[in-house]
Parts: C-alpha cells; structure tokens; sequence
C-alpha cells in the first residue's frame, strides 16, 4: 500500500524556483533515502510533504486520501480540520533536534502524544519509558535536553517522532550536527528502525548508510529527481553524469 | 485655571489616610530596621539620635506605603497589559500592528512625567470633570501602567523573537495547535528570555514611582521633600534614598531567585 504519494510537485521561493517537477511515492515499509548536492531541494521537499512549507502546484495522499488536491493547476489543501488528521500521519526529525528545551526527556516525548492526541496518560507515558529504555536513555527520564550529548539528544527526538505512532517517519540530515561517533549511534537506531519495517525517507550525506539500508535512493538535483532505483544501482552504478560526479566527490 | 490649580495642589498636600495594610507596614519595618541601627548610630550626635530618626520613619511611612501600592499595581496592571500590546505589535493585521507601534512609540519617546500630567489633567481639560485627590492615585496608576506596558511590550516581544523557528516547527509536526504552541512551549522559553530586561525595567519602575509627585500624588519622595523643607533638614531625603535602595535591594534579590528558579534548563 502506498502510504504517500506526491504528484508533480513545485515550489518557488520569491523568484527562485526550488521545487521544479517532483512526484514521489513511498510504500509501507519501504526505506526510501534522499541524496544529493546543497540546495538541490531536499529540505523544502520533505517541508512540503510535512506541511512546513505549503506546494504552489502538485498533488499528495497520504494513505490513498488527498490532503493537496491540484485545481486549475495550484494546489488546493484539505480543510483545516482534516489536516489535523493527517499530521497524526507522519513525524519529522530534524537535523538540529529542535527538542523542547524546558522539558525533560520523559515529557519532551509524552507531551503531544497526551495533549495533541488525547491519548490515554498512563499508556503513553508507559510506552515513552519503554522505548526510551530501549533507545539507552532509561537513566536519562528527568534530565533537560542541555544535559545530553547530541547523539542522546537526537535519540531522545527520534522517540518523541515515533511516540506519536506515526505510519511514515522524515528524517533530514538527521546527523548532519553530530560528531562522527554519535554519528554511528543514530545510525544504529536508524538500521533498527529499518529492520522494524518502519516506513521512512531520510535525506543523509551517509552514503554508506544509505546503501545499506535503503530500499530506494533518490538522487535530486537542480530540484528534480534525475535518477532514483535500489541502492546498488543508483550509488554504484549511476547511469546520469552528474550523481557520479557527486558521488566521486563525497568518498574522495 | 488650571495651572494655578496644579501650584495649589503642590502647596496643599493632604496626609493620605493611615488605614492602608498592616502587612505592608510590617514587611517595610523589617526591610529597614537593620539600615536604621546603622544609620542611627551615624546620625546619633546630629540630632537626638534614634528617636529623631524613627519619627522620621513614622512620618514617612505613609508615603512608603504608597510608593509600594502604586509600585505593585503598577506592575499587577502594566505585565499583562503589556503582554496585550505585544500580541497587537505582532498581530498579522497591518493596521494594529500600526496602531500598537504607533502606542509603543509614543509612550517611549515622550517623558513619563509628561504623560502623568496628561492622565491627571486631561479629563478636567477635555471633559470638565473636576479634579479630585481620590483620582491622584487612580490617574498615576494609570499613567505609570500605560508607559511600563509600552516598555513591557517591548521586552516581551523580543522574548518570544528569542524563541526558534525550529520550535514552533516542531510543535506543528506534532499537531500543537497555535495557541498550545504558545501557551507550552513559546511563553515559558520566553519567559526566561525576559527575565533580565524585566528586573531592569522593575528597578526602574521602583525609583520612577517618585515622579508621581508630579500629580502631587503623595508617596515616599514627596512626603520625605515636605518633611525635609519644613524641618531645614536632608534627612528625609536620605531616609527615603535609603528606602529606594532597599526597596531595589529586595527587588534584585526576589528576581535574582527567580532567574535562578528559571535556570533549570539551559536553551
Ligand atoms: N524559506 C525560504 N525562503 C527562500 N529560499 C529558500 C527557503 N528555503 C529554502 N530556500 C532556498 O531553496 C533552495 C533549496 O533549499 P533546501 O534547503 O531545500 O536545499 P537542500 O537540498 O536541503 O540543501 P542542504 O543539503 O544544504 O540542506 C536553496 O537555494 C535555499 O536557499
Ligand atoms: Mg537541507
């Protein structure tokens, strides 16, 4: 089943054009991972499909329903109140965390499940220490974001995404702000993750990761996508001259 | 005549009445107790000595509690008022948005005991009503909330500017709605963010409540100016310099237990 789908997407900021022709679609249980150079558009097409940025023309489903519908070639989004329903849909993490800094770890995670959800108090905050336990924090319930290394940090993010039950996760650059060791730690929960069949589309610098991972890669550039297929191809074999290019210059 | 009248007000100020709260009399006590030994044991062959001293005390004491009532609902008023106007400086309409900068300014760049003048005399002015010493305290009230709302306004919007995008984006994945966004996650980030700025502007407020002379509103400094002219003596006016900066003491101590209440978390 396909859990998002985005038809021809585009996306200008003032006169810069960033968002040009993009249709994605992500299956349940698919790893899709996003590459490609600075600025080709992989924040703005992950702000979009999250619903940080709004799409000038295109069209996305989240789970077979249209949250944007294009009319007479511009996008047209659902009722507010449909949308509340589709943001229960998926969850993002960010490249800089973007934790509550005045909440410890434990409500950082069961905040939105209890306040935005309406779920019940106790199953949640019975989840959220269940899973943090199993992310390596069960010591760290109280503390305050400031008293945790990156890594910890992005661990503590990470379950806070996946306390809201989402069907699709978004990742950007999600060790783009962590040393190279804390780097592997988030990718070890990334690869866990994975191997749970929770469905998600991380754009990552971590080529390695991404061929290892990885059910799909998608290479964009210049906003479009101009070359996407299984990992093996598209990093090994890359037919377009452009994604050799970038992939020689980021193992050299 | 109302120029006339506003000399005849300065020549005539009436003692306020003494049944203001027992509270107040006992916290200012304990407050300047410990300065008044001191301040007794310098004075001593000045005058008669402590006597001498806690008669002055006694004689201000009713400007003091003034000073206090028009400093606390100055503040009661002016935080939240300001908070309004802060909401109006940032709304997404043009015209408030004008409006409240239009206040802001006005209120910043024209001086405080101008401003008392206006709210006192203004009514008389403009509608006829008469002046009465009961709308004193009302009018320096209401002079001093309007000019610290301005200021509070202000502080407060830098404070919720302080807070980052990335915070309002992550409360909107996470299906806050705006106002949950602010009341959770924006106010309480801002509210440490102030902190600093509003101790400042506090301190201000403490030393600036002496302007209320202005409207012949009878606090602290304008009873301890009296007392010194008709006695020929600086006292007063030390006793209520000394009252000022123990007033600030207490406030700088108070706000400095906030901060550190606050500072659980570092952003
Ligand atoms: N809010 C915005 N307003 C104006 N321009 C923007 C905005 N957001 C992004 N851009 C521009 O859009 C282009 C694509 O940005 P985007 O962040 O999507 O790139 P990216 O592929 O994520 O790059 P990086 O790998 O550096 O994160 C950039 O040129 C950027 O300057
Ligand atoms: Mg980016």
């Amino acid at each position: 089943m396909k859990l998002l789908e985005i038809n021809n997407i585009k996306k200008t900021f003032d006169d810069l054009e960033v968002l040009k022709d993009i249709s994605i679609s992500v299956e349940e249980g698919e790893v899709v991972s996003i590459l490609g150079p600075s600025g080709s558009g992989k924040s703005t097409l992950l702000r979009c499909a999250t619903m940080l940025e709004t799409m000038d023309s295109g069209t996305m489903k989240y789970g077979g329903e249209y949250v944007v519908k294009d009319v007479d070639g511009k996008s047209v989004y659902a009722s507010k109140r449909e949308m509340k329903h589709f943001l229960h849909y998926f969850g993002l993490v960010f490249q800089n965390f973007n934790l509550f800094p005045h909440y410890t770890v434990l409500k950082n995670v069961i905040d939105a499940p209890i306040h935005t959800q309406k779920r019940d108090k106790a199953e949640v905050i019975e989840r959220a220490t269940h899973m943090l336990e199993r992310m390596g924090l069960g010591d760290k319930l109280d503390y305050y974001p400031c008293q945790l290394s990156g890594g910890q940090q992005q661990r503590v993010a990470i379950t806070r995404a996946l306390a809201m039950k989402p069907k699709i996760l978004f990742f950007d650059e999600p060790t783009s702000a962590l040393d190279p060791e804390l780097t592997g730690e988030i990718l070890k929960v990334l690869r866990a993750l994975a191997k749970r069949k929770m469905t998600m589309v991380i754009v990552t610098h971590e080529i390695e990761f991404a061929r290892g991972v990885s059910d799909r890669v998608i290479f964009m550039d210049d906003g479009y996508i101009i070359e996407q297929g299984k990992p093996e191809d598209v990093i090994d074999n890359p037919e377009n001259e452009r994604v050799r290019a970038f992939l020689n210059k980021l193992s050299s | 005549m109302p120029l006339y009248e506003f000399g005849d007000i300065m020549k005539n100020i009436k003692k306020p009445s003494k049944n203001k709260g027992i509270i107040a009399i006992a916290v200012m006590a304990t407050l300047l107790v410990p300065s008044l030994m001191t301040a007794c044991g310098v004075s001593a062959e000045a005058s008669d000595g402590f006597g001498w001293f806690f008669n002055v005390i006694v004689q201000l004491s009713d400007g003091m509690l003034a000073s206090l009532e028009l400093f606390a609902l100055t503040l009661l008023f002016s935080m939240p008022l300001g908070l309004l106007i802060c909401f109006a400086r940032r709304s997404r309409f043009k015209i408030v948005e004008l409006i409240a900068k239009f206040y802001i300014s006005i209120m910043r760049g024209t001086p405080l005991m101008l401003q008392l003048l206006v709210v006192y005399f203004g009514p008389y002015f403009v509608f006829k009503v008469p002046l009465s010493t009961e709308y004193r305290f009302y009018a320096a009230i209401i002079g001093f909330s309007l000019n610290y709302a301005a200021y509070f306004a202000e502080i407060y919007r830098a404070g919720i500017e302080a807070v980052p995008g990335g915070q309002y984006e992550a409360a909107k994945v996470l299906g806050y709605t705006r106002r949950q966004t602010f009341m959770k996650i924006v106010f309480p980030q801002m509210v440490r963010h102030i902190l600093p700025p509003v101790t400042n502007e506090v301190i201000t407020l403490v030393k600036d409540t002496s302007l209320a002379f202005a409207i012949a509103f009878v606090e602290m400094f304008t009873l301890a100016k009296q007392i010194s002219a008709s006695e020929s003596n600086i006292m007063p006016l030390f006793v209520a310099g000394l009252f000022y900066y123990i007033f600030n003491l207490v406030v700088s101590f108070v706000m400095g237990q906030i901060e550190k209440k606050m500072n659980y978390y570092s952003a």
